[in-house]
């Protein structure tokens, strides 16, 4: 049987900061580098039924050998999200916004900086739904994130929601444009001054 | 220069807090080490052979007397007293300790100072040339631009955690001080024919241990263009450089893999995104940063002085180090003085306390209260009048800063090495006092005349041996210390042979060999020299083999067998 990753609560940016329940079980296939013959792959890994998990994440490869089923999981009432690796690019999903309920981005490593360009690129498509950061996610990259256009965080096992809570107030301004205000700063406030300009602010 | 305004210092200010309450998580085991690495790195804060090593920025090379002092102040107040200047612009501090760091971070945003991205995989401190505003070959002031991109690329967001460490370079002049072609982006500024500032935008350069120089991706980028096509190259890198193997990781190798045209349409894809939004740069913004960057009030002087010239004929030390330190600017009747920090008492880029405040006292006194550091790791007063020359001169001697030796062989580059760095291969500041011992005489060096000599510790690169004249490059063999030569790297900056990487001469050299075999160089290099040829020059007339002959001839052929088997070996 394939994992299924399951996180009781999560955190969403918005509309505030604020930990939620959440039902989503997020499939991963079981590789083995010692023993090939027993990974699973996208074609074959046994689907959990709509009653085991109504709400499933699965890999995009999944997704994409496997989209009549999950379709039909859909069509029973359970819920759907994909998940993008490292690598995968996300015009993969251009198409299947309408089908999807949510899309996780994967850090399997916090160090590998990749998602946040694919949740940048997914907001550009016009996906505006939930992308959520799943893997490896930790606080100190929240702000992060958060301005790439990830507004949910199933923060990593063992750390502290109420404690990660805290990482959105980290910074009041920005410089760059980014997601969440594609406004560089100098376009939003007037610059120079020694008194923030809290007027124009945004 | 640039001064903060209240969004930049609110924004140093929080990032202060958050770098404090990383470092209270961390002692706390809330954040393991694994997790706390990259916090600290992006804070500039190493964990070295000996003690952490905490790298300061200074942003584009640029200093006020104030800010000096205040690293003065820290590094004798944390520190024990002294601190080293990097290539990068950068100060260095030896023997912090971890919980003093934001206590050091938050005495240095008092002066508009910080450590932010001086280390870690996203982009670092850019950097132009200590020349920048006062050349005389000057297109157009780098500097308004490279505050730009600190402003842009300061916690942006998408490339914190890029595949490897990312370094831009602008110069403004026709002749390169920055070495752009060894930096992942390099951009010389250019007029077209309506008299327009744009780019020409390089990418791909770097040292380290695949040497490569950047290759032109766009011919003329007009400057309104230049964030979101900085970012168009960086969401590239970030997607398709690699990551599973950190000496691969560089974008020299992804465009080098993808060919440089294949990259440059990958980006100009990308900026079709971008380009004409938002980031777009306007001329009020631009004309807010350039403000910053006027020219100080000059005063209207002659171009010569007669007490100068009087000095300089009745006193040879005086001239010799104003034929070497001191620099023609635009400003008639004004100078740029190079304060040397290669006195060979002292490892190249070192600089104590009590130095750095006679520094900031002399730009206080003498140039407007600014100064820059140099990436030769010498600190540059940009704006003296010619006339003050000599007190400059006696101020700076007075406290071991007047070595006459800017661009001799003495004034060499060299990177902390074994004695701090836990990378490092072998030492390097011993060679270098080795080096500047055997080079004592100033008149041999001053017939010697035009020659960089650069020093790393490994193949990192950081005392860029490969663009010396003459490089030197430690190595670990069976772990002992050995050094292998190099001949012919330059960074010239001339339009069409900007940057060379030098040749590797033959098998590597045990410590003690290093001053004699650099000797026997130089001693061929003057027995065939032309007229006016620079060592450059005549090794670029005469190629490897004179100097290669001279240098193996010498030894004994024992010796040259196992050195040569040694490389053979372990190559």
């Amino acid at each position: 049987m394939p994992d299924l990753i399951r996180r009781p609560q999560i955190i969403r940016s918005a509309p505030a900061p604020a930990i939620v329940a959440d039902d989503f079980a997020r499939l991963v296939l079981t590789v083995s580098a010692d023993a090939p013959e027993t990974s699973e792959s996208a074609a074959t890994v046994v689907l959990p039924s709509v009653a085991d998990a109504p709400n499933l994440i699965v890999p995009l490869a999944v997704w994409q050998a496997r989209r009549d089923e999950l379709l039909a999981r859909n069509a029973e009432g359970g819920k759907l999200g994909v998940s993008l690796a490292p690598g995968e690019e996300a015009e993969a999903l251009a198409g299947d916004f309408a089908h999807l309920a949510l899309i996780a981005v994967e850090f399997p490593k916090f160090v590998d900086g990749r998602g946040y360009t694919s949740a940048t690129l997914l907001r550009r498509l016009g996906w505006s739904g939930e992308i959520r950061a799943v893997g490896d996610v930790l606080r100190d990259q929240f702000f992060l994130m958060r301005r790439c256009g990830i507004d949910a965080f199933a923060l990593k096992e063992g750390k502290d929601l109420n404690d990660a809570l805290k990482a959105f107030d980290d910074f009041s301004f920005t410089y760059a444009g980014a997601v969440d205000d594609p406004r560089p700063l100098f376009r939003r406030v007037h610059r120079g001054d020694a008194s923030l300009d809290t007027g124009k602010s945004s | 220069m640039y001064r903060y305004d209240a969004y930049d210092h609110a924004i140093l200010r929080q990032r202060v807090a958050q770098y404090r309450d990383q470092v209270r998580r961390w002692k706390s085991g809330e954040l393991t080490d694994d997790e706390f690495r990259p916090l600290r790195l992006q804070n500039g804060l190493y964990i070295q052979r000996h003690a952490p090593m905490f790298r300061i920025a200074v942003p584009y090379g640029l200093l006020s007397s104030t800010q000096l002092r205040k690293l003065a102040e820290v590094a004798r107040d944390y520190d024990r007293g002294y601190g080293h200047f990097t290539t990068r612009h950068n100060l260095q501090l030896n023997w912090p300790k971890v919980e003093d760091t934001p206590d050091i971070l938050e005495k240095l945003a008092d002066v508009e100072m910080h450590a932010i991205q001086t280390s870690g995989n996203c982009v670092r401190n850019v950097t132009t040339s200590h020349f920048a505003g006062i050349d005389p070959d000057e297109i157009a002031d780098p500097r308004p631009y490279a505050e730009l991109l600190r402003e842009w690329s300061t916690f942006q967001p998408e490339f914190a955690f890029l595949p490897r460490k990312f370094k831009i370079a602008v110069s403004g002049s026709t002749r390169d001080r920055a070495v752009t072609l060894a930096h992942d982006i390099g951009l010389n500024i250019k007029k077209n024919a309506a008299g327009e500032i744009g780019f020409e935008v390089l990418v791909g350069g770097g040292l380290g241990r695949t040497p490569i120089l950047a290759k032109v991706i766009e011919e003329f980028l007009p400057w309104q263009h230049l964030l979101t096509f900085v970012e168009a190259i960086l969401r590239v890198y970030n997607s398709y450089g690699r990551r599973d193997n950190p000496y691969k990781a560089r974008i020299k190798i992804l465009v080098h893999a993808l060919g440089a045209e294949q990259f440059r349409k990958e980006v100009l894809e990308e900026w079709a995104n971008l380009k004409d939004g938002p980031s777009t740069v306007g001329a009020e913004e631009l004309e807010r940063i350039a403000r910053h960057f006027t020219a100080p009030d000059y005063a209207a002087l002659p171009a010569s002085d007669a007490r100068i010239e009087a000095l300089k004929a009745s006193n040879p030390a005086f001239a010799r180090w104003v034929a070497r330190n001191v620099h023609p600017h635009k400003q008639s009747g004004y100078a740029a003085v190079t304060i040397s920090l290669k006195d060979p008492r002292q490892p190249p880029g070192d600089c104590t306390s009590e130095q750095m405040e006679a520094v900031a006292e002399l730009a206080d006194q003498f140039s407007f209260g600014e100064l820059r550091v140099s990436h030769e790791q010498n600190l540059v007063l940009p704006d003296v009048p010619v006339s003050a020359l000599p007190e400059v001169w006696e101020a700076a001697k007075a406290k071991g800063l007047s070595t006459p030796t800017v661009g001799l062989l003495t004034d060499l580059i060299c990177c902390p090495g074994g004695d701090y760095c836990s990378l490092a291969n072998a030492k390097s500041i011993p060679i270098a006092a080795a080096i500047q011992e055997r080079f004592s005489n100033l008149d041999y060096l001053f017939d010697i005349g035009d020659l960089d000599l650069n020093i790393s510790g490994c193949m990192n690169a950081c005392g860029h041996h490969h663009v010396g004249h003459i490089g030197i490059l430690g190595v670990d063999k069976n772990g002992e210390e050995w050094y292998q030569v190099t001949l012919g790297g330059h960074t010239d900056g001339v339009k069409g042979r900007e940057t060379a990487l030098g040749k590797v001469i033959g098998p590597s050299f045990s410590a003690a060999e290093v001053p004699e075999v650099v000797e026997t160089l130089v001693r061929t290099y003057v027995a065939q020299r032309h007229d006016d040829e620079r060592f450059l020059d005549t090794f670029e007339r005469l190629g490897l083999a004179p100097f290669k002959e001279a240098v193996y001839a010498g030894r004994r052929p024992a010796a040259l067998n196992t050195s040569a088997a040694r490389e053979s070996t372990h190559a």
